[in-house]
C-alpha cells in the first residue's frame, strides 16, 4: 500500500514554523514511516516543476506556513491548493498574518524605504532597490513582486484546517498528522487546538484574584516578575486570557507573559477588538483623564493586540492614503 | 471566525410589516416602495404596510398574517422599540410565535423625523429593514422570568419634592428611606416666606409635613447623608448610604440648644448657609429653628476642638450627662435593599456672579431673589425687615427678571417660576417698605391657575413693570450706593436709567451641581441642559429609563411647589404600582457562560453591576445568576474568550445585523 503524501512548504514567515517539523526530533521517523514526504524546500531538494508534474490531488496534506505578500507565495498557494487533498494553515502568519502582517500598518513603498534606505543597520550608499527584472552575464532573472498588504492563507485559497502557533508546537503537529491518518478530523475550518484561553491550562490560574482591577499597565522590563503568580494579577499585560490555548503555558512556564501567537478562539471574531475589550475593562478608574493614563502607557497597542492577527482583523490593514 | 457556527440555522418565513405613523413616517418615507423592496428579502415570506400599525386592527394583520401564511419571524418598522417593542412582542406571541422572534426597526426617530431628503431616508429604512431581516432569521426562542419586588423604597432628597414622595408611600404602609445630605430637610422650601399665588405662609404648609416625616413610623430619615453606591435592579436595589457625622449623637441630643448658648464662640461669627450668608451663627447650630430632626450640629470647620483640640468644650459640660456630643464620630456606611427609589434631589440656583455687568458680588446692594426670600422671612436674619446691608431701608427696588434664563450666553430655557416668585417678591417689598419696585421682564409669564390673577392684582397695586433686558447696572457715583438700571423699554422704544437703593436679580434655577455623577451612580440620563431625563415627556413623565427609578420635582426641570407634589405624589403612585403588582416580568436577554470553553479567567468577576456573576471555585469557571443578570452586556464585551454569550445579542445576530446595514444593496 502507498504511504499518503505530505507536503510542507514556506512563505512569508521567518522558518520558526519548519523548526517545528525539525522539533519532532526522532518522532519524525515515525511520521516518515507513515507518510512519503513529497515537497519540502527547506530539506529536500524539489522543485516547482515537481509539484507541477503531480496529479491534482494526490497530496494527502500540505502544511503551508507563512502568510502572502509576493506573487509567487501567491502562485505556490494556488498550485499547492490544487494538489492537495487537505491544506492546512501551518503557524500564525498562515492562520492569522502573523508578525509580517503588521507590515499592514505601511505601504509596500515606505516598507521598501524602510528595509533598503533608512534602517541603520543598512549599507546602501547607492540605494539600490530590488528590481523586478536582472540581467547579468545573458541570464534574466524575474523576482516576485511585493504585495502591498499581506494577506493570510484563507484569504488567498481555501482552507481546511488551522494549525495555530508561532511556530505550532510539535505535539500539534503530531496530533494534527495522527487525525490526519485516523481520518479523525474536526468539521472542515477547525483550529486544531482546544478552544478555550490558555489560562484554563495556566499553572498560575489559581494565584488570580476574583476581582482583579488593575490601574497600571507594565511591560516585562519594568518589573521584577513574580515566578508563581498570575501574571495579570503583576500588572502585565499577558494575553493569556484572550488566547487560545493548546501550548501549555509555555511562554508563562518561561515567566514572560503571553503574546497571543496562538490567537483567539472560535467564538471571537476579531481577537485585537476582543483583548482590547477585555483589558480596558479591568482598568480601575472612572476618571476619563486617568483612564486615558492608564491605557496611554501600553507602548504600541496595535503591536500588543494585532501582533499576530492584524490581516485576519476586521480592521485588516491601515487605511491606504488615496 | 474560520470555525463553522453550532447554530446558524435561519428561519426563512419573515413577516415585515410597515407602519405609516400617518404621516411621521409616511410622509417622509415612501412605504410603498419600503414595502416591495422588503418583499425581496432573502427569507421575506411577505412584506405588508399599514396606517397605524400598533392599533388593534394593526395588531391583529400581524397576527393573522403569522397563521395565514405561517411566518416563523416578524420584523416591524414602525417607532422606537422604546415606545411599542413590547405591543408588538405581544402581537407576535398571540399569532403563535415566540414573543422574541420578532425585531423592530426604527423608522421614525432613526429616520423620518431626522431627514428632509425624501430618497436618502427611503434608502435608510431599506438599510435598516434588511439588518433587521437578517438578524431575525437567527433569533433563538426565549421564556421571560419574574422578579420579585422588595416593599421598601429609597427617596433620595428632602425637599418638599422627597418629603411628599416619602409621606404618601409612608401613609400607605410602606417603609421608607429618606435621604438628605443637608443637616435638615425641607429643601429650597424652607427658606421661602410666602408662596405664590396665594401668599401662604410656606413655613405653615411645609413644617408640619416635616415633622410628620420625622414622626412617621414607616419612615427612616438620614440626614446629612448621601447615596454612595446602587447596585441591581428594580425591585432588588442594593444601596450604601455614607452617613456623615453630625457629631452630636442623634439618639442622645434631645434638641434642647443649651449647647449652642453654651459655646466658646460668646458670638455668632460664622457664616449662616441657612441664610446664605446674610446671618451668622455658630460652629454648634441648629440650620434653623424649625429644622428636622431638632438636633444640633457642628462644623468641624469653625470649631475651635477639631482645629486646636484645646477648646474648653462647654458644650459638653453643659450638655452633662445626656453625653451626646461626640468630636470623634466618623463617616459610616449603611447598606439597604430597596424595590424601588424616588430622586428628588432638587436644583442650584443659577450663581448670577456668571453675568458681571449685574454686579452681583460687586455691588453690596445688588441680591439676589434667593437672598430676598430670608430678607422678607419673619424668621430670616433681619427679623423679616427688608433692609440693605448697612441698615437702610431701600426706598425704590429693581427686580430683573430671567438671570440665568432665556438667555444664549448661560441657559436657554425658562426657570417657570421666576416670574411668579418675582411679583410675590415685588408685593412683598413693597408691603414692608413702600419702596418704588420696578420688575424689569421680557416676557411676562403666568400661565398657573390663579397666576394671571396674582399678576393683576400686584399690578394694580402700583408695581412698575418695565418690559425690556436690563443691559447694564452700575453705581450712580455720588457714593451712597445707589445703583442705575440701563434697560431698553421696548413698550416706550427708548433707553431708560433708572436709580435704585436695592437690585434683585431673579435668578434661574439649574441642574444640580453633582447632577451628573449622580445620574451615573443611578443609571439614569441627563437631558442637555443637565436635569434628569423622563423616560416619555408626556406618558411617562416621572419614569426613567432605568425601572424601578422615579423622578419628583426640579431634579427632573424647574417646577413650582404645586407641580412638584403632583410629580411626587405620581413617583409615589408608580412605585406603589410596582410593590402592590409583587413581582416584574424580567427581559430574557440575559448573559450566560459556555461553561465547557470558560477558562476560568475571572476577568468577568469585577465587571458586573449587579454581581450577578461568582466563580465557582470547584469547577474553576465562572457563572452568572440569571435572575440577577440584567443583561446590560458588560461581561459579554469583557470576556477575552468569547465564552459569555447573550440572548437577543448573541455575535452572530450582532454581525448580522452590521453586514445588513452595510451591505449595499
Amino acid at each position: 500500500m502507498t504511504k499518503p503524501k505530505v507536503a510542507f512548504y514556506w512563505c512569508a514567515a521567518c522558518g520558526g514554523c519548519e523548526e517545528t517539523v525539525v522539533d519532532l526530533a526522532e518522532q519524525i521517523l515515525d511520521v516518515v514511516a507513515a507518510v512519503d514526504i513529497v515537497f519540502w524546500p527547506v530539506a529536500l531538494d524539489f522543485k516547482r516543476k515537481d509539484v507541477e508534474a503531480m496529479p491534482d490531488k494526490s497530496i494527502a496534506a500540505c502544511f503551508l506556513n507563512g502568510a502572502i505578500r509576493t506573487t509567487e507565495q501567491e502562485e505556490m498557494a494556488h498550485l499547492l491548493r490544487r494538489k492537495s487533498q487537505t491544506l492546512l494553515a501551518f503557524g500564525s502568519c498562515a492562520q492569522l498574518g502573523g508578525i509580517p502582517g503588521l507590515a499592514n500598518l505601511w505601504q509596500r513603498e515606505s516598507v521598501l524605504e524602510r528595509v533598503y534606505q533608512e534602517c541603520p543597520s543598512n549599507v546602501n550608499l547607492d540605494g539600490v532597490r530590488p528590481s523586478r527584472q536582472y540581467r547579468d552575464n545573458g541570464h534574466s532573472v524575474t523576482l516576485p513582486t511585493l504585495f502591498d498588504t499581506v494577506l493570510t492563507l484563507d484569504q488567498v485559497v481555501d482552507v481546511d484546517y488551522y494549525v495555530p502557533g508561532c511556530p505550532p508546537t510539535p505535539k500539534l503537529l503530531l496530533e494534527a498528522v495522527q487525525a490526519l491518518l485516523g481520518g479523525n478530523l474536526p468539521p472542515k475550518g477547525a483550529v486544531l487546538a482546544p478552544d478555550h484561553a490558555l489560562c484554563e491550562e495556566c499553572p498560575r490560574k489559581d494565584t488570580r484574584p476574583d476581582k482583579l482591577m488593575l490601574t497600571e499597565f507594565k511591560r516585562p522590563h519594568e518589573a521584577l516578575i513574580d515566578e508563581e503568580k498570575c501574571l495579570m494579577a503583576q500588572g502585565l499585560l499577558c494575553m493569556g486570557p484572550a488566547t487560545r490555548g493548546g501550548c501549555e503555558a509555555l511562554c508563562v512556564k518561561g515567566n514572560m507573559p503571553c503574546t497571543g501567537c496562538f490567537g483567539p478562539t472560535s467564538r471571537v471574531k476579531d481577537s485585537g477588538a476582543k483583548a482590547l475589550s477585555a483589558f480596558a475593562s479591568l482598568v480601575n478608574s472612572n476618571d476619563e483623564k486617568e483612564i486615558a493614563g492608564i491605557l496611554g502607557n501600553i507602548a504600541d497597542p496595535v503591536g500588543t493586540f494585532y501582533r499576530y492577527s492584524l490581516p485576519s482583523s476586521l480592521l485588516r490593514r491601515k487605511r491606504v492614503e488615496a | 471566525m474560520q470555525e463553522p457556527s453550532e447554530r446558524g440555522s435561519r428561519a426563512s418565513r419573515v413577516g415585515v410589516f410597515v407602519c405609516h405613523c400617518g404621516t411621521n413616517i409616511a410622509g417622509t418615507v415612501d412605504v410603498c416602495r419600503l414595502v416591495e423592496y422588503a418583499g425581496t428579502l432573502p427569507g421575506v415570506a411577505l412584506a405588508r404596510e399599514y396606517k397605524y400599525m400598533c392599533s388593534d386592527p394593526g395588531q391583529e394583520l400581524i397576527q393573522q398574517e403569522i397563521r395565514e401564511h405561517g411566518l416563523d419571524r416578524v420584523v416591524v418598522a414602525a417607532c422606537s422599540p422604546c415606545l411599542h417593542e413590547k405591543t408588538f412582542r405581544t402581537a407576535t406571541a398571540k399569532g403563535g410565535l415566540n414573543a422574541y422572534h420578532f425585531q423592530m426597526v426604527n423608522i421614525r426617530e432613526h429616520d423620518s423625523w431626522v431627514h428632509e431628503d425624501k430618497d436618502a431616508a427611503l434608502e435608510k429604512a431599506k438599510d435598516l429593514v434588511r439588518a433587521a431581516v437578517r438578524r431575525v432569521r437567527l433569533h433563538q426562542a426565549l421564556e421571560t422570568k419574574r422578579a420579585s419586588i422588595n416593599p421598601d423604597v429609597l427617596v433620595v432628597g428632602g425637599g418638599i419634592a422627597g418629603i411628599h414622595a416619602a409621606l404618601t408611600l409612608a401613609n400607605a404602609g410602606k417603609h421608607v428611606y429618606l435621604v438628605e445630605r443637608e443637616p435638615t430637610i425641607g429643601g429650597h422650601m424652607a427658606k421661602f416666606d410666602k408662596t405664590f399665588p396665594t401668599l401662604d405662609c410656606a413655613a405653615c404648609i411645609l413644617t408640619p409635613k416635616m415633622t410628620a416625616v420625622k414622626a412617621h413610623p414607616n419612615i427612616t430619615l438620614w440626614t446629612l447623608s448621601e447615596v454612595t453606591r446602587v447596585e441591581g435592579y428594580v425591585g432588588n436595589y442594593q444601596v450604601n448610604v455614607t452617613r456623615k457625622p453630625r457629631y452630636v449623637l442623634e439618639d442622645l441630643c434631645v434638641g434642647c440648644l443649651e449647647c449652642i448658648e453654651a459655646c466658646v464662640y460668646q458670638q455668632a461669627k460664622v457664616l449662616d448657609e441657612f441664610n446664605l450668608g446674610l446671618g451668622k451663627r455658630k460652629p454648634i447650630y441648629i440650620p434653623f429653628p424649625q429644622a428636622v430632626p431638632l438636633l444640633v450640629v457642628i462644623d468641624p470647620e469653625t470649631c475651635i476642638e477639631f482645629k486646636s483640640h484645646k477648646c474648653k468644650k462647654t458644650c459638653v459640660e453643659i450638655c452633662g450627662e445626656r453625653n451626646a456630643i461626640d468630636f470623634e464620630q466618623q463617616d459610616r456606611t449603611e447598606t439597604i435593599e430597596v424595590g424601588t427609589i424616588i430622586l428628588g434631589t432638587g436644583f442650584k440656583v443659577f450663581d448670577a456672579r456668571r453675568i458681571p455687568y449685574y454686579g452681583y458680588g460687586t455691588y453690596p446692594n445688588v441680591y439676589t431673589s434667593l437672598e430676598l426670600e430670608r430678607l422678607v422671612n419673619a424668621s430670616g436674619p433681619t427679623g423679616g425687615e427688608v433692609v440693605l446691608r448697612d441698615g437702610r431701608t431701600p426706598k425704590s427696588v429693581g427686580i430683573i427678571h430671567c438671570v440665568g434664563s432665556r438667555d444664549a450666553h448661560t441657559n436657554r430655557y425658562c426657570s417657570r417660576v421666576c416670574c411668579m416668585y418675582s411679583l410675590k417678591l415685588a408685593h412683598l417689598i413693597k408691603e414692608k417698605t413702600e419702596a418704588d419696585v420696578y420688575n424689569f421682564y421680557i416676557d411676562m409669564r403666568t400661565p398657573g391657575k390663579g397666576f394671571e390673577e396674582f399678576y393683576n392684582r400686584v399690578a394694580e397695586e402700583g408695581l412698575k413693570l418695565v418690559r425690556g433686558k436690563v443691559a447694564d447696572v452700575y453705581p450712580e457715583g455720588n457714593g451712597d450706593g445707589r445703583l442705575v438700571l440701563q434697560v431698553e423699554d421696548t413698550l416706550l422704544g427708548m433707553v431708560r436709567k433708572v436709580p435704585v437703593d436695592m437690585v434683585v436679580l431673579s435668578v434661574g434655577l439649574e441642574a444640580q451641581a453633582d447632577a451628573q455623577e449622580v445620574r451615573r451612580m443611578f443609571n439614569i440620563t441627563c437631558a442637555g441642559e443637565g436635569f434628569f431625563l423622563e423616560r416619555h415627556p408626556k406618558l411617562a413623565p416621572v419614569n426613567t429609563f432605568t425601572d424601578g427609578i422615579f423622578l419628583a420635582g426640579c431634579c427632573q426641570s424647574p417646577k413650582d411647589i404645586p407641580d412638584t407634589v403632583a410629580q411626587a405624589g405620581a413617583a409615589a403612585a408608580e412605585a406603589l404600582a410596582l410593590i402592590d403588582a409583587g413581582s416584574i416580568e424580567m427581559e430574557p436577554n440575559t448573559a450566560y457562560v459556555l461553561e465547557e470553553v470558560c477558562s476560568g479567567c475571572k476577568t468577568c468577576i469585577p465587571m458586573c453591576p449587579y454581581s450577578a456573576i461568582s466563580f465557582l471555585e470547584d469547577k474553576k469557571k465562572a457563572e452568572i445568576n440569571e435572575v440577577l443578570c440584567k443583561g446590560c452586556g458588560t461581561c459579554v464585551a469583557a470576556c477575552p474568550s468569547g465564552s459569555i454569550r447573550q440572548n437577543l445579542f448573541e455575535d452572530e445576530e450582532i454581525f448580522e445585523e452590521i453586514e445588513g446595514v452595510l451591505t449595499y444593496a
